[in-house]
């Protein structure tokens, strides 16, 4: 397990540097370049950034550059809003999204967990197919739509909640972001949690559970759980991802002062440094999530725990 | 006496599909929203010029003349939606040609030769499976614009003619235009998400592989091409074909996506994904502009997958709960 962890941690960190190379040479690509915008920098501070990165020399020597200043942890300053450092740019904008991804998950597993165990105690009942229908919609629905029209809903016509104003101090302007980016995988989470559910309750112990009087609940609770939810265990990892990638997305709908609008505006004016930083953090999340996903799968399946794979 | 017929594979996993009533459902809509799409546009006088803007008839809700309503400058939204549609599945169509074709040959690959060459290949797809998918594609599709806006000059040059007028080369641009953007961005992103069907085509072939008659084959002396591509592959049909119809609504999703950041199809043409992001702006002065294009998006959506469910029952009874 210790030896699986570390070789996985080691991948991680493979693919963190594919990540960096990929995304530093496709930025080069880029049509333009970092200086063209309307606003003119101070002279100084160009000259400051252009002896910082290299600019001046050829693009692999600015790759060992830039490489070298990451590895020491200091992706330096963007290219533009002043040459302020990266560090302090993401350090601001990260918590925000953090806070986003994390009760958008929340929802997820709230909604997506109990649907699903109701959906299997109750096969072809009427929540079942209830609940199957919104997973569809939920699958089917993209953010894009959900969010204007929840916004249009619960925020203007109802005022329920405000809408389209981020405030990182009260939770009630988080809640139809949240929704919005969780409810795509609340529906998977669902699905995978009623095919879980429905294989473990097949299986010869709840006969046995049930012939000794257990009543369902507890089956359902106290026998089946654990069980029947590997398959939705493992697929928190690419959930995450799902989440990470869709904050990018909501960040722009909702208009909220996240990392995913400040790699979007860094992506239109080409502030390499701030989108090689993002793209890492990006990657590092995904990487984290996915180890954790093994991590609990092992604990809940006994089965991989042996040692071999 | 009745003799014995034979059911081939194929015919009983129809008579399995045409029992199950979301997937015809779903069929049948995709059949009809893929002709619209297709056939419409193609109708001389049938649908209204979709970029023609109508200034005296701006944001009205749907009437006879304009089905689905007018936009805020008074262009028809049914001709839009339709037009849209057109991008819209040709890019879903084209993306997953190449990623399935990626996928096919690269896990059949891995899973014939196996060994050393097989454990490479599958740690380079884990190592991309880590990547985060959607803002790589975000980046590529900025970086790829350097390329197709020289692409598209060359074609508009040399199909107007190099000397043409300047509306004759407009006229030109505006149907290369979709075309030539378009169509290297989602090949690009074709090439980048074939990792799921090359793990479903290898542990296909690895399985077939195994099969006797595969054994037979080769003691016929038949080559290991021919044994793969004409013996092996044809029995991993059934996998390839259900996540191909999974794969279609998730690449027309994406492209919806990038469109509503503005990293996709650009205005003037539309897409479903612009015509929302237009109808997500304009929400508060005219609602109908967000429905319609998210009714064609979502019920296109919805179709291929109860498609993809009713397809993955009738050709893989296995693994069918």
């Amino acid at each position: 397990m210790i030896k699986n962890l570390f070789s996985r941690l080691l991948q991680g960190l493979v693919v963190l540097f594919v990540l960096f190379t990929l995304t530093f040479f496709l930025v080069k690509a880029m049509p333009g370049g970092p200086f063209q915008s309307e606003k003119a920098i101070p002279a100084h501070i160009k000259a400051k950034i252009e002896a910082y990165y290299g600019l001046d020399q050829p693009d692999w020597v600015q790759y060992y550059k830039q490489l070298g200043h990451f590895l020491a942890g200091d992706p330096g300053f963007s290219l533009r809003l002043e040459g302020r450092p990266v560090t302090q740019i993401i350090s601001q904008a990260f918590p925000v999204s953090f806070q986003l991804g994390v009760v958008a998950m929340s929802i997820a597993l709230l909604i997506g967990i109990p649907t699903g165990c109701i959906a299997a105690a109750k096969k072809n009942g009427l929540l079942d197919v209830g609940s199957m229908a919104f997973a569809m919609v939920g699958v089917c629905l993209p953010s894009f739509v959900i969010g204007p029209l929840l916004a249009e809903t619960f925020g203007r016509s109802l005022k329920w909640f405000p809408a389209m104003v981020w405030d990182a101090s009260s939770p009630q302007t988080w809640l139809l972001p949240a929704i919005t980016l969780g409810l795509g995988t609340a529906a998977y989470v669902s699905r995978l949690t009623r095919a879980g559910m429905i294989e473990t309750l097949s299986q010869d112990f709840v006969r046995t559970a049930r012939a000794k009087g257990v009543p369902g609940w507890k089956i359902l609770i106290r026998h089946c759980l654990r069980g029947g939810l590997i398959p939705a265990v493992a697929f928190i990892g690419p959930a995450f991802a799902g989440i990470v990638s869709g904050s990018v997305v909501i960040e722009s709908i909702f208009q909220i002062p996240g990392l995913g609008r400040h790699f979007i505006k860094a992506i239109e004016t080409q502030d390499a440094p701030v989108i090689l930083a993002s793209v890492l953090l990006y990657g590092s999340l995904v990487i984290l999530a996915n180890l954790f996903t093994d991590i609990a799968g092992v604990w809940l399946n006994p089965r991989l725990r042996s040692g071999k794979n | 006496m009745t003799t014995e017929k034979g059911s081939s594979l194929w015919k009983d996993a129809w008579l399995r599909l045409s029992h199950n009533k979301p997937a015809i459902f779903g069929l049948f809509v995709l059949i009809t929203i893929f002709l619209s799409c297709t056939i419409l546009p193609w109708i001389p006088g049938f649908l209204q010029d979709p970029n023609l803007p109508d200034l005296l008839g701006k944001n009205q809700p749907p009437s006879s003349a304009h089905p689905f309503g007018t936009d805020q400058l008074g262009r028809d939204i049914f001709s839009r939606v339709f037009y849209g549609g057109r991008i819209s599945i040709a890019v879903g169509l084209i993306t997953t040609l190449v990623s399935v074709t990626i996928g096919i040959v690269w896990g059949a690959t891995a899973g014939y030769v196996g060994g050393r060459v097989d454990a490479l290949m599958m740690r380079i797809v884990d190592t991309l499976y880590a990547l985060p998918f959607l803002v790589i594609v975000i980046l590529l599709a900025i970086t790829i614009e350097a390329w197709t806006s020289k692409l598209t000059l060359w074609t508009v040059e040399l199909i107007a003619g190099k000397g043409a007028d300047r509306l004759a080369m407009e006229a030109t641009r505006t149907w290369v235009e979709p075309l030539t953007t378009l169509v290297p961005l989602f090949i690009a992103i074709g090439a980048l998400s074939w990792l799921t069907v090359s793990r479903i085509v290898r542990a296909q072939v690895q399985n077939v592989a195994k099969m006797d008659f595969v054994e037979a084959a080769r003691s016929l002396g038949l080559g290991h091409l021919r044994i793969l591509f004409r013996h092996i592959l044809p029995n991993t049909l059934g996998p390839i074909i259900v996540y191909t119809t999974l794969t279609i609504p998730s690449v027309m999703l994406l492209e919806a996506t990038l469109s509503f950041l503005g990293l996709g199809v650009k205005p003037p043409n539309s897409s479903w994904g612009i015509l929302i992001k237009e109808g997500a702006d304009a929400m508060l002065t005219n609602p109908y502009l967000l429905v319609f294009p998210s009714i064609a998006l979502s019920s296109s959506l919805i179709a291929l997958n109860f498609l993809g469910d009713g397809l993955r029952d009738a050709l893989d009874p296995k693994s069918a709960k």
